[in-house]
């Protein structure tokens, strides 16, 4: 069995701001936009109500200001909500190859390492200052580097959080866990001989 | 470091081994399955040729794209995505020899329903599933986690989770609750007192007495709702309640093997000296219910209080959510929730869609009719759910009150079938979550709140206080009720 992993020690790319504590995946990726058995098409839902009018026309949301953006920056809590992986897929096909935010639900951040997305941390002044920063210059780069944790744009260089498992897991190329898990099936036989409910199946 | 709860013993028993990554590869005992999140993930082991490792430990039902309405479960269903969903996880489950709970099999219904009911979620079990409100389990004392599709596929391929152990905060619910106050009203104190995001990192263990004289069915809504709390899973030690309900059901083990089940039960219960990383207090005690003015969970108030100011938030942050959902909800500072109209009434749910929460919208109903601009559902968690209510003649209540009376699935929680809400409607709803655009128009309105408090709202055509309904409540009964209809 091969997995299809990669090392993801940065990424890089023009940013986009998506400002607001508690962007719950409802916003984010709504249900209606579920009702499929692919995730193929989901960067074209990608905050798609948040994104319209009342008439359905583009209005002036970052994700429409901001086309081509790699690197998204989100305040507090972000991905809060159900546990539908098609949010981060939306965001990772729509374009965005790392994440910089204040926090965020756990089960988002879960999914984002199952994509090898980087979602780093840093606090609420110098989030809100990289959002400002990237409304004046939208066409500069951003780069986090996953390895040495940090974040940096012009001329600035700032340190930001990333959880020891992501981190590891991307820059070692071990993100795919069911190739790490998979090696592991005897071991596996071991726990479940020892779980009373569970002893006797297969 | 937490020490001797049940989560450090469940943790134990069900790690194989640490991973080089850091994290835990943990067992997962109980894998359920819907449609809506595992299509993809039967894709990725196709793609890898890899095969379910254990299906005799995953149980698969259709619940979020689920017609409610009899004649639209037809086959093939009216709506093509829903149904190529429906086929896909019948053939799946076909071909991986996972048990699926179809609409023919009487036991279909949303999986956070229809697993306790059976008795496949069991104390001191690990159990995951595709959607959020898998926590749900932990009212047996087990723990539940949501996961996301690459984490499906890695439950089907290796029958684990790779997984960080959180730290264990112990919730103290003192007090005891009022007629007409219930579990429901419980779980939104918690997150009122510790926000949205509380939880984050932290696996909820609820205790003390308010938890403890709840049945079975209420401890189910408090642990359901622990994610909205930024909790990832919630629990409640197994005790007498916990075993009563259990004993007898489809899936537990009769006589002797149900003895030795039980020993294993009350030896994963945390100890009396266990140790945890915080514990915290919620004063219960004499509380009112509760209903969400706004767009989250945690903007919400006792039904005495009124709509807070933005200004009465210390975090700016918050202020700015108090803004952003007084402009949403078209309310004012300092209003009452008493009075706010309402057009639609919506019960049932993964965390108010069993027997006992319809018993208590009927005990409301009795006797009253749904005001005439209200459109009022009830919809039961599962197809086990909607028989025992028939049975107990609780359907033609509704019915006759004017309710429509529907079939199992989750249904306007959020509005993946065809029970959705119509531009700014306003719904007093049993559901989980006010976020907005959930249940189907981004420019509707949710109001969270107890399913007797859905009964009197869908009678009033506005949020109620539906204790004035109940023989005992503050004003006398029913009597009563004519003047607060009009």
């Amino acid at each position: 069995m091969s997995g299809d992993d990669q090392h993801i020690t940065a990424v890089s790319g023009t940013g986009v701001p998506i400002p607001g504590d508690d962007v719950d995946t409802d916003q984010i990726l709504p249900a209606k936009f579920m009702k499929e058995v692919t995730f193929d098409n989901m960067a074209d839902y990608l905050f798609y109500d948040a994104r319209r009018d009342d008439d359905g026309e583009f209005n002036d949301h970052p994700l429409n200001r901001f086309e081509g953006a790699s690197i998204a920056v989100v305040n507090s809590n972000f991905g809060c909500g159900s546990s539908r992986e098609h949010a981060p897929q939306a965001m990772m096909r729509w374009g965005v190859d790392g994440i910089v935010g204040e926090s965020y639900a756990e089960i988002f951040r879960d999914n984002c390492k199952s994509l090898g997305i980087p979602a780093v941390t840093a606090d609420h002044e110098t989030v809100t200052a990289l959002q400002e920063w990237i409304e004046a210059n939208p066409d500069a780069e951003i780069d986090i580097d996953v390895e040495a944790a940090t974040v940096t744009y012009g001329d600035t260089t700032i340190d930001v959080d990333i959880d020891d498992a992501m981190r590891e897991a991307l820059v070692d190329g071990i993100w795919d866990t069911t190739s790490l898990m998979y090696s592991n099936r005897s071991k596996v036989e071991e726990t479940v001989a020892d779980l009373p409910y569970a002893e006797g199946d297969d | 470091m937490s020490e001797g709860t049940l989560y450090d013993k469940v943790w134990e028993r069900h790690k194989v081994t640490e991973l080089p990554n850091g994290q835990d590869q943990l067992f997962i005992g109980l894998h359920l399955v819907h449609e809506v999140t595992s299509p993809q993930a039967f894709g990725m082991l196709r793609e890898r040729d890899l095969e379910v490792a254990y299906p005799d430990r995953t149980f698969a039902t259709t619940d979020h794209i689920a017609p409610t309405e009899a004649d639209k479960r037809e086959r093939p269903l009216a709506d093509d995505q829903a149904e190529e969903m429906l086929s896909a996880l019948e053939r799946n489950t076909d071909e991986s020899g996972i048990t699926f709970f179809g609409f023919e099999s009487g036991k279909q219904g949303i999986t956070h329903v229809v697993a306790p009911e059976l008795g496949l979620s069991q104390p001191g079990m690990t159990v995951a599933c595709g959607d959020s409100h898998t926590a749900t389990h932990g009212a047996f004392g087990s723990i539940g986690v949501g996961i996301g599709t690459s984490q499906i596929r890695d439950v089907f391929a290796t029958g684990c989770i790779a997984a960080d152990k959180q730290k264990v905060r112990r919730i103290e619910v003192e007090g005891e609750l009022g007629e007409g106050v219930y579990a429901k009203d419980v779980i939104m104190k918690i997150i009122q007192d510790l926000g949205v995001d509380g939880g984050v990192g932290h696996v909820y263990e609820y205790g003390g007495p308010a938890i403890e004289a709840l049945d079975m069915e209420g401890r189910l809504a408090v642990c359901n709702m622990s994610i909205e709390g930024g909790a990832r899973a919630g629990y409640i030690n197994p005790d007498e309640t916990t075993y009563e309900y259990l004993e007898g059901r489809e899936y537990v083990p009769e006589g002797e093997a149900f003895e030795e089940r039980k020993a294993y039960w009350e030896s994963m219960a945390s100890d009396d000296d266990a140790e945890y990383d915080d514990v915290v207090t919620v004063d219960a005690d004499g509380i009112d219910p509760l209903v969400t003015w706004g767009i989250n969970p945690g903007q919400v108030i006792e039904i005495s209080d009124t709509v807070p100011h933005p200004d009465d938030f210390a975090a700016r942050t918050d202020r700015e959510a108090a803004e952003q959902a007084l402009d949403h909800m078209e309310i004012d500072p300092g209003q009452s929730m008493l009075g706010y109209d309402v057009d639609v009434a919506f019960l049932g749910t993964c965390t108010n869609g069993r027997v006992s929460d319809f018993e208590k919208a009927a005990a409301v109903l009795e006797g009253h009719t749904v005001d005439d601009g209200v459109r009022a559902l009830a919809v039961p968690g599962s197809e086990s759910v909607r028989t025992e209510c028939e049975e107990r003649g609780l359907d033609e209540v509704f019915i006759n009150a004017g309710f429509q009376w529907r079939r199992a699935g989750c249904s306007m929680c959020l509005a993946m079938n065809d029970d959705s809400l119509e531009g700014d409607e306003v719904c007093a709803s049993s559901s989980n979550r006010n976020f907005i655009g959930r249940q189907g128009s981004k420019d509707g309105r949710t109001v969270l709140m107890n399913p007797a408090m859905v009964a009197a709202a869908a009678v009033e055509g506005q949020v109620a206080d539906a204790r004035e309904y109940l023989d005992d409540g503050p004003t006398g009964g029913a009597g009563g009720v004519e003047e607060v209809a009009d």
